[in-house]
């Protein structure tokens, strides 16, 4: 392979870091009937881009999310994470839960650690870098706490810590800022752009906040339900960084308004 | 000390109570002039209890019922940790295993002391296996429902990074059956006592049981009253070192919602 063709290679692989074609999931119901969970799925992620999914409750988005994290399978179809197809969890790959999901025996730091611990690496190497990613997130000083003794909000930053510290490129997001107030929540949507700024992961955000998605993304997934499939990809010309402001802009509103469609369209209220 | 009496009545109300009952106990007694073997007063109890405590042929009696008791605890906990591992972890020895379990609780333990006396003879043998199997069931059945009690979040979490079965188990599973673990070992150790004493009631040569039944042999009422505080002591004392390994070592548990067996 001469030098040009392996950069055209790595140019190819980065403009689809997260690649998903003809995806389909159909779950067996008890019943003995099936739900079509997804039907053909297909979306590329650039390398470092900011992607979320939203849609009405049953689109699918949560599966979607799932079959990208390895936990569960695909019926068919494709999903390959930087380069490699999914079929288990990727070392590749962090993820930020609905709920913080703190394990309440263990330290702040304890927690943060975990994905250290499970897939074996250097304890004493991570450790910093496990401090680090605290101080970036303004948890510095509470390593040594309990989950009990923090706030939801800062819960869920641990939370994001512990996605980070294995330092995966890829950051899936089930809903992290759901259980959150509102100020917390806009107040995390800018801690998230700034820690991904520093981290430069690709982020793929699910979540039912469609105001969340545009103020965060490059590009939106819309998706709808029975089955769940995709009905448009939007591109957010929004300029970064992005400041509050934005969210009240004519700009911003278009998107919204274009999103909030496909939501009652499905005749479905969120 | 004003405020803390206002904000905990109950430092105050418990001796209060505690005295006003001994009084009425004592009044009424002598009073109604009941027999000593029939009901003695607290004083003589008191004075039963202070010369037990004199008494090297008591403390014997009382380490043998001990040791008995802690053995039985011992071997109980054991069985049930090992039992209880298999059940949670594997589907089909659950479904095989569970009804020959809860047929085996349904049978009245007590009843199985005279056997186990043929079996395993008058000594203390035959305590050490009834305190097991009397503490033996509701050890395991925490222990059980304990590692079954994993939040599924968690265990997703830990899926999501990679975490093999027994990683699982260790990291998440284990942890959260601690609290119901305490919770098994805090009524287990008070029915390994109980245990402990009914075999030797069935049949010993010693032991706090014996001491009870000899006593009432010669009618000497205060004696084994005095006897029944010495066991409830124990168990008090029991309980008490449980709750402090469950501080230290299940200190995250809010086990208010964990019912003891």
């Amino acid at each position: 392979m001469t030098q040009d063709q392996s950069a055209i290679q790595d140019a190819s692989s980065e403009a689809s870091w997260i690649s998903v074609s003809g995806l389909h999931k159909i779950y067996k119901t008890r019943a003995g009937g099936s739900t079509h969970a997804l039907a053909d799925i297909n979306f590329k992620v650039r390398k470092g881009e900011f992607i979320s999914i939203v849609g009405p409750s049953g689109c699918g988005k949560t599966t979607l999310l799932n079959v990208l994290a390895g936990l569960i399978s695909k019926t068919e179809g494709s999903a390959q994470v930087a380069g490699q197809e999914v079929s288990k969890p990727l070392p590749e790959i962090g993820m930020v839960f609905q709920a913080p999901t703190l394990l309440p025996w263990r330290t702040i730091l304890g927690n943060v650690m975990i994905p250290v611990e499970i897939q074996k690496r250097d304890k004493k190497q991570y450790k910093q870098i496990a401090m680090d990613l605290l101080k970036l997130v303004g948890l510095d000083g509470f390593e040594d706490k309990y989950p009990n003794e923090l706030s939801g909000g800062m819960q869920q930053r641990a939370g994001i810590c512990r996605a980070l510290v294995h330092s995966p490129s890829v950051l899936l997001m089930d809903e992290p800022f759901g259980a959150l107030d509102a100020m917390t929540r806009e107040y995390m949507n800018l801690e998230l752009l700034r820690i991904w700024k520093e981290s430069n992961q690709t982020i793929a955000l699910v979540t039912h906040s469609i105001t969340e998605a545009v103020f965060l993304s490059d590009r939106v997934i819309v998706m709808s339900p029975r089955p769940g499939r995709i009905a448009e990809i939007i591109s957010i010309d929004l300029p970064r960084p992005r400041t509050l402001d934005m969210l009240t802009s004519d700009a911003a509103g278009a998107y919204v308004q274009r999103i909030r469609h496909y939501f009652s369209s499905s005749n479905v209220i969120e | 000390m004003k405020e803390k009496l206002r904000n905990r009545p109950e430092i105050f109300l418990v001796p209060v109570v505690f005295i006003f009952v001994m009084w009425l106990w004592e009044t009424l007694i002598n009073r109604l002039e009941v027999k000593e073997t029939i009901l003695p007063t607290p004083s003589r109890i008191g004075e039963a209890l202070i010369m037990q405590f004199q008494n090297a042929y008591f403390w014997q009696n009382a380490w043998v019922t001990t040791k008995e008791a802690l053995y039985g605890f011992f071997f109980a906990t054991l069985f049930a940790i090992i039992v209880g591992t298999f059940v949670s972890q594997i589907k089909i020895v659950e479904k095989t295993v569970m009804p020959y379990l809860v047929g085996f609780q349904a049978i009245p333990k007590v009843a199985l002391a005279p056997i186990f006396i043929i079996w395993f003879g008058f000594g203390q043998t035959s305590k050490v296996v009834m305190a097991a199997t009397i503490a033996f069931f509701p050890i395991l059945i925490n222990i059980i429902e304990g590692l079954k009690s994993a939040d599924s979040d968690r265990i997703r979490m830990l899926r999501v990074f990679g975490a093999t079965r027994y990683q699982i188990f260790r990291k998440v599973q284990v942890p959260s059956a601690m609290p119901f673990f305490f919770a098994g070992l805090d009524v287990g150790i008070l029915l390994a006592i109980l245990g402990a004493v009914v075999g030797e009631f069935l049949g010993s040569q010693e032991g706090l049981g014996n001491m009870v039944l000899v006593s009432q042999y010669n009618f000497e009422t205060p004696t084994m009253f005095a006897i029944l505080i010495v066991l409830s002591l124990m168990g008090i004392f029991a309980h008490i070192i449980v709750r402090a390994f469950q501080k230290k070592f299940a200190f995250w548990a809010d086990n208010s919602h964990i019912v003891g067996t």
